[in-house]
């Protein structure tokens, strides 16, 4: 006896839940289990889909124009182009209002936390307003208890990238703010909750408070950069009440870890599998496997719920782990190594040959990955599948930089999209 | 432009330092110039151990009675330098009963205070020793920070009146006929504190004396005055672990070898090392079976380090010499006592001498020798307060850890903060201004980095090792951008951009020596962030060809579009 579904999804980050969302689609009874937090806390929350070639060229304007000189063995060479644009229009479904950059193929500039732009295909509402091709002036606003967003700074780097307006930042004291080291979900918590502060003036809301600090600074320009602190639940209604203050337009640039974009991105994923009907086991790890008698095909899983072993069977599977950052890739001092399925990854004997000596160099530790066939089988050394009802999605692939390429986001929706579809029909069978 | 002073002295290394604060402490006009950091050539490479004379006990009795000596004093003058962890001299089933009985009577015989403890007691001391650990020899050894000695000794300097330059290169020695009377040196920029996008300059600074105090280069700086100075460095590989495996300095009790000694740092603990050497102290092979070698033996003594999280390496070189003729072939056996070369007595060259030789727990002895000897060669009669005197940081430190409240931050930032500035801790930390914390693996504080921007300009590297900020797990991923902002806007935003560029190199340079396990996740997660998050990879800013920014997205133009300015 097992726990039964037809569709099991390991993994609940970006590629993880586009998989489990797809499959759920074709009608048939899908299951994600997560581990760990996922990665997207980490993330910016932008949904890259090709900013640079491999080789380096760009920022390109056009990702779409790029992918088919992509090489043998990229994720989006593996699903095809057309693939990459459904999946993109199924996030852009999903995402509903929340994210941007549907209305054109072309990619968006948008202003990071360091203060220098970055090529990205989505972007939450929320940094809709920001980006860098928009000619407006901009005011961004930092605070001395934000160490991340260093405001004048942020603008004087952006005006070094070249960007067709002037920046102006201000480092302000944050109202209501009392800790030195209050946690950036604190400041969305004052926010969200329009918790009443302390000003000069008395009493007001966090949001007045705010907007009456920023006001006095503004100038002439039309729209004022925050980092990305403006609220967790209610994020919308923040962005909306202080652009009503000031009169201007309100934005926020994307931070590092822990970013708020990334984990409401995560809140809009986990409702829309709820709606979907997935259901989702967490915080439990799958520890081990069984074939089926012919060795070729999972017959089922096994999780560990604190010390009880619990199996899970299913038709299809899809292994969303993540990379080197969410554990789906694991290595030791002699081997890189894929831990649930031991999927073969492709790495030097020689540790010393996973890196380059410059930092931001080719850096071979980036790829490191699963090699797939065009249906997203793991592949073994000998190019056979691992196995027949096993596809991979995200960032535990080979064949690509996301970072250098800024690439992750698209080829998480992409691949997440076809493995879950492609096993959401088969398991339906 | 010339310059003149009393002494020169060549090299910003623990040596160096030492001499110019015991010179400028006796009235004299230093000057130091050194081609890097502080601490950047042999100092800032070292396991961080102060010696208590326990590891020479046997072999050479002069070093341990010289090292005990200067233990006990260092504890009293450079107290926020100095954890007083004790030591054990570690023996193994497999290791010599004779050994063991000749260690300890040695130990005995240079007033080095040593007591034998069992198996069972020394595990109730560090209870990640092997289970098999037969016995051990308790010793005063003391983990000591190297950077923050050395930079106490080059400000101390400075507040008597020394003038430090780093980042300043000798491209040549000038030599009148048979007399040394100066140098030329590159500012990298500047003069004065580094500023990156400062031109640099060439400055020639005459003096009455030239002391040559660069170590494992000090037969780089004697050629350029055509003298042979046969220094013989031999490299030596430390590992750091993320965490504290032990508290106590752990050394293997037998006669020599490689991988032999774990000093609790901080937050950490490094493995230490080899003894190979090397023909250049610049360029050298550091290789994946030397950080093998670490982990593999030393579980031998601590068996949890074969599973342990490595965030680094990195390599030292000694500054090794011994007499012409001597030759011994295994640098091991190469003495660790110092040599003073007066090139007048010896070549016939007066105005200079070189201090080769030598180890960091001696280095205020070799400094008050050498100063002797300066004084001695320029009739000043003043006496050496060195060994009296406590280091900044380090004056009256039982009053203040008693009275001095937490400056507002959190406890564990607080005790971290108080520990790493001693003395100096109000100073620092009392500011009205919002203090987050900028390092939050270190817990280090805005006020901490800004009063180490304030003593070296621009130079990360010289930030971060005065205040431990970006040595920790994450190696600077999360942090070094937050280190670059202090910078702004006193200076300017490429400056900013160079120094930070600097900065994340440096950090993976050691970090690849530890690429697996969770520090290659982490280097992964650090790379994501850095180019994905932020584009630094890639940075418009950084290319030299003009972006076209109308050709992207500019937006939807939605009906919410404010257009009408503020107010």
């Amino acid at each position: 006896m097992a726990i039964e579904d037809d569709v099991l999804v390991i993994g609940g980050g970006l590629a993880g839940a586009t998989a489990a969302l797809a499959a759920a689609e074709q009608d048939v009874q899908v299951r994600l289990i997560t581990h760990k937090q996922s990665t997207l806390r980490h993330a910016s929350g932008l949904i890259d889909v090709l900013g640079y070639t491999p080789e380096g060229d760009g920022p390109l304007v056009d990702p779409f124009d790029a992918l088919a000189d992509l090489p043998d063995g990229h994720p989006y060479e593996r699903v095809g182009a057309e693939a990459v644009r459904e999946a993109l229009s199924f996030f852009d479904d999903v995402a509903g209002e929340a994210y941007a950059g549907a209305h054109t193929d072309a990619n968006a500039l948008v202003p990071t936390h360091g203060g220098t732009v970055k090529p990205t295909a989505r972007y939450p509402a929320s940094t809709a307003a920001g980006l860098a091709s928009d000619d407006r002036d901009a005011l961004l606003v930092g605070f001395e208890t934000l160490p991340d967003f260093e405001a004048p700074l942020a603008g004087a780097h952006l005006e070094a990238a070249g960007v067709p307006f002037s920046a102006r930042g201000v480092t302000l004291s944050f109202p209501g703010i009392v800790r030195d080291d209050a946690k950036v979900t604190r400041y969305a918590h004052l926010l969200d909750q329009n918790e009443s502060v302390s000003t000069g003036a008395g009493e007001t809301g966090a949001r007045e408070a705010l907007a009456a600090a920023v006001e006095a600074h503004l100038e002439d320009e039309s729209r004022v950069g925050f980092p990305a602190i403006l609220g967790d639940d209610h994020a919308a209604e923040v962005r909306a009440d202080l652009a009503d203050a000031l009169g201007v337009d309100v934005f926020e640039v994307p931070m590092g870890p822990p970013s708020l974009p990334g984990l409401r991105l995560e809140d809009l994923l986990y409702e829309a599998l709820e709606d979907a009907g997935v259901r989702v086991t967490s915080g439990v790890p799958v520890v081990e496997y069984e074939t089926g008698a012919d060795g070729d095909r999972i017959d089922h899983v096994v999780v560990d719920r604190t010390g009880s072993k619990l199996p899970h069977r299913a038709d299809q599977y899809v292994l969303a782990t993540g990379g080197l950052v969410g554990k789906g890739v694991r290595s030791e001092r002699e081997r890189v190594y894929e831990p649930l399925f031991d999927c073969h990854v492709p790495h030097a004997a020689d540790r010393y040959d996973w890196f380059v000596d410059d930092v931001f160099g080719d850096q071979p530790y980036a790829r490191f990955g699963l090699r797939v066939d065009r249906e997203l089988r793991p592949l073994t050394a000998d190019d056979e599948p691992e196995f027949s009802n096993l596809r991979a999605a995200g960032a535990v692939l080979s064949g690509y930089d996301f970072a250098a390429e800024k690439s992750g986001g698209g080829v998480s929706l992409a691949t997440g999209y076809v493995a879950g579809t492609r096993a959401g029909e088969e398991g339906g069978e | 432009m010339t310059t003149h002073t009393d002494v020169l002295v060549l090299g910003g290394g623990s040596t160096g330092c030492g001499i110019a604060r015991d010179l400028a402490m006796r009235g004299l006009e230093v000057t130091l110039v050194e081609r890097g950091n502080l601490t950047e050539g042999t100092t800032g490479r070292m396991h961080g151990l102060l010696h208590s004379g326990g590891r020479y006990a046997v072999s050479d009795q002069a070093s341990a009675i010289e090292c005990i000596e200067e233990n006990e004093i260092l504890r009293e003058i450079a107290g926020h330098c100095v954890e007083a962890t004790g030591g054990l001299f570690v023996q193994r089933p497999e290791d010599s009963d004779a050994y063991f009985q000749e260690k300890l009577e040695g130990c005995r015989e240079c007033n080095i205070p040593a007591r034998v403890l069992s198996g069972r007691e020394a595990r109730e001391i560090e209870p990640y020793l092997a289970d098999d650990v037969k016995r051990a020899i308790e010793v005063p050894d003391a983990a000591v920070d190297p950077f923050r000695l050395c930079v106490a000794n080059a400000v101390d300097a400075e507040t008597h009146g020394a003038r430090i330059e780093t980042h300043a290169e000798v491209v040549d020695l000038l030599r009148d006929g048979d007399d040394i009377y100066g140098v030329k040196v590159r500012h990298e920029s500047g003069p004065g504190k580094r500023n990156h996008t400062v031109a640099g300059t060439i400055e020639e600074i005459t003096a009455d004396y030239v002391v040559n105090a660069t170590g494992a280069w000090a037969g780089q700086i004697g050629d350029m005055a055509d003298l042979e100075i046969a220094v013989r460095p031999s490299k030596g590989v430390m590992t750091i672990m993320n965490v504290r495996q032990v508290d106590t300095v752990i050394n293997r009790c037998r006669p020599k070898g490689d991988a032999d000694i774990i000093v609790p740092h901080e937050t950490t603990a490094i493995l230490g090392t080899t003894d190979e050497e090397v023909s250049d102290p610049d360029d050298y092979p550091e290789a994946q079976w030397e950080v093998d070698q670490m982990i593999d033996t030393l579980s031998e003594l601590v068996p949890i380090l074969s599973e342990a999280r490595t965030i680094r390496s990195f390599w030292g070189v000694r500054p090794l010499y011994e007499p012409p003729g001597t030759g011994t072939t295994d640098p091991t056996d190469i003495t660790r006592d110092f040599f003073l070369l007066d090139h007048a007595e010896r070549d016939g060259v007066s105005g200079m001498s070189s201090i080769v030789g030598g180890k960091l727990t001696t280095y205020r002895a070799m400094a008050e020798e050498i100063a002797d000897h300066v004084c001695d060669k320029l009739g000043v009669r003043a006496s050496c307060a060195t060994a009296d005197e406590p280091l900044p940081g380090s004056e009256t430190i039982e009053t203040l850890e008693a009275g001095m409240d937490d400056f507002g931050l959190r406890s564990p930032v607080a005790r971290r903060s108080k520990q790493r500035l001693g003395s100096r801790a109000s100073e620092v930390l009392e500011t009205d201004a919002a203090n987050p914390v900028i390092c939050q693996c270190e817990g280090v504080t805005r006020a901490e980095i800004q009063d180490a921007i304030s003593q070296s300009g621009t130079d990360l590297n010289a930030v971060r090792i005065r205040t431990r900020a970006s040595m920790g797990n994450c190696q600077g991923g999360f942090c070094c951008q937050n280190m670059a902002n202090e910078l702004h806007p006193e200076y300017d935003e490429e400056t900013v951009r160079a120094a930070l560029d600097e900065l994340f190199q440096e950090r993976w340079k050691g970090e690849r020596h530890a690429l697996w396990g969770e520090q290659l996740s982490q280097a992964m997660l650090n790379y994501a962030l850095h180019a994905t998050t932020m584009n630094r990879d890639r940075d418009p800013a950084s290319e030299s060809s003009d972006l076209e920014y109308d050709a992207f997205d500019s937006g939807q133009q939605t009906p919410q579009r404010r257009a009408d300015g503020g107010n």
